[in-house]
């Protein structure tokens, strides 16, 4: 038993270096995506202090507008655009109609609003785009469906080309946010409500906008996740249960720091792969991937409260 | 007008700190009581036992259980749905071990293993607070519900990997399983769901649940005041738990006959949480309000369009029904943030004063 538990997978994984390449490239790659989505839970939470629920069927809803106009004849990066259009009305709503009367409400009810919003669009795609599970427009846009074949320690790792594509867009886009965070002035106008909001609110930012413009980007990063997750996968309704990895991410990263959601999303993806395929399904039956994360980022938590990067908690009476 | 609180003098501390200080509500609570003991029972059909009173009744506890540990302790939690099946299973197990067991016992006892398994996964909230606490709770959730899967001890190693109630009698008559009689289940799950809010009603009032709203309000001052936290929480998490259980066992037993672990996936937890939330937190009537909402919302939705005499498929029908719930929620958190029991607190000042508001 306990050989099993440490020395056989640990065997395992000398024996077959390359096989345990594969296995580290496919965790990255999945924790790359779990980093996006935290990253919009993050960018959300840090300027309004709303856990934002939604950020998985927004994934979900971004795909299924890309699709769904592209279906229609629409030529594919004229989807992309008009999808950024639909996600810009999105945010508008969202800040008019739910957050803008919330404002100033317990977190918790905050929280239960983005449920609501969650539930109505799950009904509301599913009227419009139908709930059967489609075909992401990998090659209309220009997203290499490829493979490359490496032979490292004489073995064999094969790596996807639209994951890689997956990988090198998620990079642009962090740093492409964290200059519009640093250089900007919206970005730091953003920034500086997340750090104090009524000092933000008596320079003259405007509340309204900012959070429209941060709903805006977490939709942006919402439809890079759902081209990058729905061309591994096809879009269909269950993408919104990859959202709920974001929150052990979110746990282990902190929920106010960016970095913490790209490292502790990278670190999820990795340590769940490895945790399935050596010790998952050989001794507990598989399909480990559905709490590995979160008793992690439990156990971890037990020690850092704040997650490995989150501000330290300070509380007084 | 039918609110007059004049002319009731409290002569004693007792009375003072009677349950219902004003005699209306008293009388309002006897009116439910017998609504819900006799007049029901003797009108309502099967298809009204089935969709609404036994899922509202049972619905109503399980809120009950988490307004408990959120609404009173201040410790959120999304697992709820895996509580409830460690509620279920264990009762289960035990109808299938014990089989001379005494079905409301059972059910009484399942509620005991849940609250066991509810404070291994409350120690963290100890240390963890807010939504971190919320997302350690998704642990629990995820890892049970994986368990229910994964462990064929549970469900007896049956090839369907479900559990199927078996045909259980009390006193000579079937109350759960194929046999049993929708009426009986329905008096059974009353009996379970009086008992357990008239203990609640009095936890809640008592050293027990100031210790836990002290823990709620701040815990670091109720520290300070000398308020053990640590048995604070995890007392609610027990108490919590156990309610939650006993629910997940009515669930099972008295209402949906069989489960599959998916039934306890998170969906369910949220479902929960909505009641607790929309009836408002804190109060013990507001989840009633809530479960009759959020379960009787979707009945209604589906016979409204018939009987307009328009025809839609029932996929968009079930589509749009979410979409609706989903809205409602948010309109009803933006009327109403503390739930529909403040609007009824509201509703009775106003009422107390009527006509004459000054």
């Amino acid at each position: 038993m306990l050989h099993d538990i440490f020395i056989a997978p640990f065997q395992d994984m000398f024996s077959a270096p390359d096989f345990l390449l594969q296995v580290l490239w496919e965790g990255l790659v999945s924790g790359i995506l779990y980093a996006l989505i935290a990253l919009g839970f993050v960018l959300i939470f840090r300027s309004s202090r709303i856990f934002n629920f939604a950020q998985g069927i927004m994934v979900v809803f971004a795909a299924l507008t890309l699709v769904g106009l592209h279906a229609m004849g629409v030529p594919a990066w004229i989807c992309v655009l008009l999808t950024l259009g639909v996600m810009f009305v999105l945010a508008m709503a969202i800040e008019r109609v739910v957050l803008r009367p919330l404002v100033g409400q317990p977190d918790i009810i905050l929280f239960m609003a983005t449920i609501g919003i969650t539930l109505f669009l799950i009904g509301f795609g599913e009227i419009i785009f139908g709930g059967e599970n489609k075909v992401m427009i990998t090659e209309e846009l220009g997203i290499p469906t490829g493979s490359w074949t490496l032979e490292p320690f004489g073995g064999l790792l094969i790596l996807e080309q639209k994951d890689v594509t997956a990988v090198v867009v998620a990079a642009l886009l962090v740093i492409g946010l964290l200059v519009f965070l640093s250089r900007t002035q919206m970005g730091r106008a953003i920034r500086a409500l997340g750090d104090d909001s009524q000092a933000a609110l008596s320079v003259g930012i405007s509340l309204h906008t900012i959070w429209v413009l941060v709903w805006f980007i977490a939709g942006i990063i919402a439809l890079v996740t759902g081209i990058a997750w729905g061309a591994r996968a096809g879009v269909s309704f269950a993408l919104e249960v990859i959202a709920y990895k974001a929150l052990p991410v979110l746990m282990l990263g902190g929920l106010e720091s960016i970095a913490g959601a790209i490292i502790g999303g990278l670190m999820i993806g990795l340590l769940e792969k490895l945790f399935e395929i050596y010790w998952g399904q050989p001794l507990m039956g598989g399909n480990t991937e559905t709490w590995f994360a979160f008793v992690l980022a439990l156990l971890v938590l037990l020690f850092r409260p704040q997650g490995l990067f989150g501000e330290k908690i300070i509380e007084r009476v | 007008m039918l609110y007059r609180t004049a002319g009731q003098y409290k002569t004693s501390y007792a009375s003072d700190q009677a349950v219902f200080p004003v005699r209306q509500d008293a009388i309002l609570l006897g009116i439910i009581l017998l609504l819900a003991w006799v007049i029901f029972p003797l009108t309502a059909s099967e298809f009204t036992f089935q969709t609404l009173l036994i899922p509202i009744l049972i619905y109503s506890l399980a809120a009950l259980g988490l307004n408990v540990l959120t609404g009173y302790a201040g410790q959120l939690s999304l697992g709820t749905a895996a509580f409830m099946g460690v509620g279920a299973y264990a009762c289960y197990k035990m109808v299938t071990l014990m089989p001379w067991l005494n079905p409301l016992v059972a059910i009484l006892l399942s509620g005991a293993f849940s609250a066991g398994i509810g404070v291994a996964f409350g120690i963290p909230s100890l240390r963890i607070k807010g939504f971190y606490l919320a997302i350690a709770t998704l642990a629990a959730q995820f890892f049970l519900v994986w368990l229910f899967e994964k462990w064929g001890w549970l469900y007896n190693y049956n090839s369907s990997g479900a559990i199927q109630v078996p045909n259980l009698t009390m006193f000579g008559v079937y109350v759960a399983g194929p046999q049993a009689s929708t009426i009986v289940q329905y008096y059974v799950v009353l009996v379970v769901v009086s008992l357990l809010t008239w203990v609640t009603i009095n936890l809640t009032r008592g050293t027990l649940g100031r210790t836990w709203k002290a823990t709620r309000d701040m815990d670091f001052a109720a520290e300070l005041i000398g308020i053990n936290l640590m048995r604070s929480k995890l007392t609610a998490f027990a108490i919590s738990s156990y309610i939650v259980g006993v629910a997940g066992a009515l669930f099972v037993f008295m209402w949906r006959g069989a489960a599959e672990p998916n039934l306890f996936d998170i969906p369910l937890s949220f479902r929960i949480l909505f009641i607790a939330i929309i009836g408002g937190l804190g109060s013990i009537m507001g989840n009633y309000l809530g479960a009759i909402l959020i379960v009787g919302l979707p009945v209604m939705l589906n016979t409204v369009p018939e009987a307009l005499g328009i025809h839609i498929d029932s996929a968009t029908v079930e589509h749009l029904n979410i979409m609706i719930v989903g809205s409602l929620i948010i309109f009803f958190l933006i009327i109403e943030p503390h739930g529909l029991a403040r609007l009824w607190a509201l509703i009775r000042e106003k009422l107390v004063i009527w006509p004459f508001p000054h």
